[in-house]
């Protein structure tokens, strides 16, 4: 879908991303430990205008613009969660965390171990990232694959306004550190979601559409691709039972075994690289707990493992496109 | 080039503050140069034994506040403790000596294992800023922390224990040699890669501002120090900090153990400009340089940093020239540094010469001082006996700790969050 780039720009400029700014803002109502520290987050009102308002409402320390120095202050984010605050670091995109690679391996998921429980460490990384339209290999990367072994943290992506909302409340509440994968084209969705205060648990996963013939598994931008080609499946007479995992790292191991218990085909679709990706770390898993109730071997369709290219054919190409799906589907439940 | 930097540290009249155009030192003039090859370590060994002056250096100080200053020639007509600082200074600076030099014993005996970087001669740098911190104020070391975690307040027993793999550790035996940790001494680590702890130092040092500021704590004035070496200032994460700080003047001492050597990379072959000290002034915040070998001194600048900080005006970097008597780490030979350099440093031992002063200007005597030495034997013996008294860490303490939530862990196919299962607690549950 093309849009003008006038009604691009209006947007961006005036609407602020109202689910996971308003998770956010409740958030910082709630507890004045909770701040939010990043480039661009306060006077700019953030990248993707996430943090639209905040800095106006809460002060410019609360609301903290950083120099570009993703390890230095991912790392300071990390000193203030262990003297008492609840810091939101946000990744300009999720990409630029590469260089506080550093800072969230050894610090935020190692330091409440080494310290042998004496120091807890309640910080938020978030911030956008998987493919876009045409942002370059280096604006298009899928961090979840990179960060997955680092023992001590937590990841979950969210999909919808309402996840979004719930997920973002929940990091924030946590006493673990939580990385909020967000994707870059999701920013735009439109939902209604409920007025009183809810939070969505961080270790569950969400049932999007009940089925028989098959388990779908899936996260973030390609839970649309897969809805998508659900919708051609439905027409071809398949039951397809999708589940948007949320959690990736822990699995929720119990509604997707349920799933799997039911349907006995898995198909896992994703953004990451085909290597070492969430699917593949999930393929395992499945394997190794639910092996006798598979009628089929896991499917995993992953992005190619190719730096995204620029050019929109060849990106296009990278991604799994709903026509993949279709096929896939088709092959397993033969 | 040598010659020009010797000028520098060893002689006693200030260098003059050079200007902008000129170099401190050309290194394509390296006298008796055989090879183009910039900072052989050979030629610093010869240029520097033949330069060597074992004055010891009035402490130059070369600040920008002029209230250190100010202080500097106050502090020359009278004494600068009274006899319970000096006491307490010395005491400090022997348990630092003494701790270590029993780890080096039962690292030899097999009682502790893998690096261990060991901080004799640097005790005055400790003692001279830790000693004048309340509890509430944090410190943030390197993987050389041990005495860092002594001089703060945490128990000998504690330290010992960590060191030996024990359940009585102040880690539970989970951090080791590089990560000591305590929450109620406010030591926040202990960290094996170098600068990894200076955003931490920065966050702590950002906590304390928002206490003040945001959440209107109006007596919140908690500073933190950040100890580090000379290697790490060459290092992306300081220079970053370094502008954080000053740009939010947050409560924060970056203090520089500056021992010439990381590993056995001499600081002047890594180092473009080596005086450390002026990468302050960059940055918008004092940088002093101090004699790292005499606690006294030491202890004056860190008291005005450190009030400095507490009045809410920013940071400063503290360059302190100090010299770690032994090899990097107790794996280390140490064949690179000249011996020659090891002596002039060994006679600037910090603890001698406090013990000197106090001596000299009667606030101790030698029975007294050797009492504390004896005491300090006695405390560093009891820590030993308690770490080999402990246990070890039992199989159930393998999975605690992992995550303050241990829900982090999921949800297990039965539906059941995994931590609630009993194998869990014993250890042998699969995550």
């Amino acid at each position: 879908m093309q849009l003008q780039p006038k009604l691009i720009a209006l947007q961006l400029l005036h609407l602020r991303n109202p689910a996971l700014g308003e998770g956010l803002e409740e958030e910082m109502e709630r507890d004045p430990r909770v701040c939010v520290m990043g480039e661009d987050v306060g006077h700019y009102g953030g990248s993707y205008k996430v943090t639209k308002g905040l800095a106006t409402k809460f002060g410019d320390l609360r609301v903290l613009d950083t120099p570009i120095a993703e390890n230095s202050f991912t790392g300071m984010g990390i000193g203030a969660a262990m003297t008492g605050l609840r810091p939101v670091v946000e990744g300009m995109n999720m990409g630029f965390l590469l260089l506080a690679f550093n800072q969230i391996s050894n610090n935020c998921g190692m330091l409440h171990y080494t310290s042998g429980g004496q120091f807890t460490i309640p910080i938020v990384i978030r911030g956008p990232g998987g493919v876009g339209r045409q942002l370059g290999a280096e604006h298009s990367q899928r961090l979840e694959s990179y960060f997955q072994s680092i023992p001590g943290i937590q990841m979950v992506a969210c999909s919808t306004p309402y996840n979004a909302k719930g997920l973002m409340k929940a990091a924030i509440r946590s006493e673990n550190p939580v990385i909020l994968f967000e994707h870059v084209l999701l920013y735009n969705l439109k939902e209604r979601i409920p007025d009183e205060d809810y939070i969505c648990n961080l270790e569950e996963a969400e049932l999007v559409r009940p089925g028989e013939d098959i388990t779908i598994l899936t996260y973030s931008r390609m839970r649309y691709h897969v809805m998508q080609a659900a919708k051609t499946l439905v027409n071809k007479g398949y039951d397809p039972e999708v589940i948007d995992i949320r959690s990736l790292k822990p699995f929720d191991l119990y509604t997707i075994g349920n799933s799997v218990k039911k349907t006995h085909r898995v198909l896992i679709v994703e953004e990451c690289m085909r290597t070492g990706g969430i699917g593949a770390s999930l393929t395992a898993a499945i394997t190794e707990n639910f092996h006798d109730y598979l009628d089929a071997p896991v499917m995993c369709l992953s992005s190619q493992d190719v730096p995204t290219p620029y050019a929109g054919t060849l990106e296009e190409w990278t991604v799994v496109q709903p026509a993949q799906i279709v096929t896939a589907v088709e092959q397993l439940c033969q | 080039m040598s010659t020009a930097f010797s000028a520098a540290k060893f002689t006693s009249p200030p260098f003059p503050l050079r200007s902008h155009d000129k170099p401190l030192f050309d290194p394509l003039k390296i006298p008796n140069a055989t090879s183009p090859f910039l900072g052989s370590t050979r030629k610093i060994r010869r240029s520097s034994s033949t330069k060597l002056n074992l004055h010891r250096r009035s402490g130059t100080v070369v600040a920008v506040s002029d209230v250190v200053k100010e202080k500097k020639s106050k502090s020359t007509s009278s004494l600068l403790i009274t006899k319970e600082e000096g006491l307490e200074l010395y005491e400090d600076m022997v348990l630092g000596r003494a701790f270590e030099d029993m780890c080096a014993q039962m690292y030899y005996r097999g009682k502790m294992f893998g690096f261990v970087h060991l901080y004799n001669g640097q005790e005055a740098v400790s003692t001279g800023f830790i000693k004048l911190l309340k509890q509430q104020d944090s410190v943030v070391s390197t993987y050389r922390d041990h005495v860092h975690a002594l001089s703060k307040g945490v128990p000998a027993r504690a330290v010992m224990s960590e060191l030996f793999g024990k359940t009585t550790g102040c880690c539970r035996g989970q951090g080791g040699s590089m990560h000591m940790f305590s929450s109620e001494h406010n030591l926040l680590g202990g960290f094996a890669f170098i600068g990894e702890g200076i955003p931490v130092a920065t966050g702590a040092a950002f906590t304390s501002k928002y206490k003040r500021e945001v959440l209107k704590e109006a007596d919140c004035d908690h500073v933190t120090l950040a100890f580090f070496g000379d290697g790490t200032c060459n290092n992306g994460q300081f220079f970053e900090c370094l502008n954080m700080a000053a740009l939010w003047k947050l409560p924060i001492v970056f203090v520089v153990e500056n021992n010439l050597w990381a590993i056995g990379m001499s600081h002047l072959r890594a180092t473009s400009d080596p005086q450390i000290y002026k990468k302050g002034p960059a940055f918008g915040m004092p940088g002093i340089h101090v004699d790292g070998m005499d606690v006294l001194k030491v202890r004056e600048v860190a008291k005005e940093a450190i009030a400095r900080a507490r009045r809410g005006e920013g940071p400063t970097l503290v360059e302190c020239e100090t010299y770690r008597f032994r090899g990097h780490s107790l794996a280390d030979p140490d064949e690179l540094r000249d011996p020659a350099e090891k002596a002039h440093y060994a006679a600037r031992d910090p603890i001698t010469a406090l013990k000197k002063y106090l001596i000299e200007n009667s606030l101790a005597s030698e029975a007294e001082l050797k009492a504390i030495d004896k005491k300090i034997d006695e405390v560093v013996e009891d820590a030993v006996e308690f770490a080999d008294e402990s246990p070890l860490p039992s199989r159930s303490q393998l999975l605690e700790n992992v995550f303050a939530d241990p829900k982090g862990f999921g949800i297990g196919p039965d539906g059941r969050y995994r931590c609630e299962d009993p194998k869990f607690t014993e250890g042998t549950a699969h995550v």
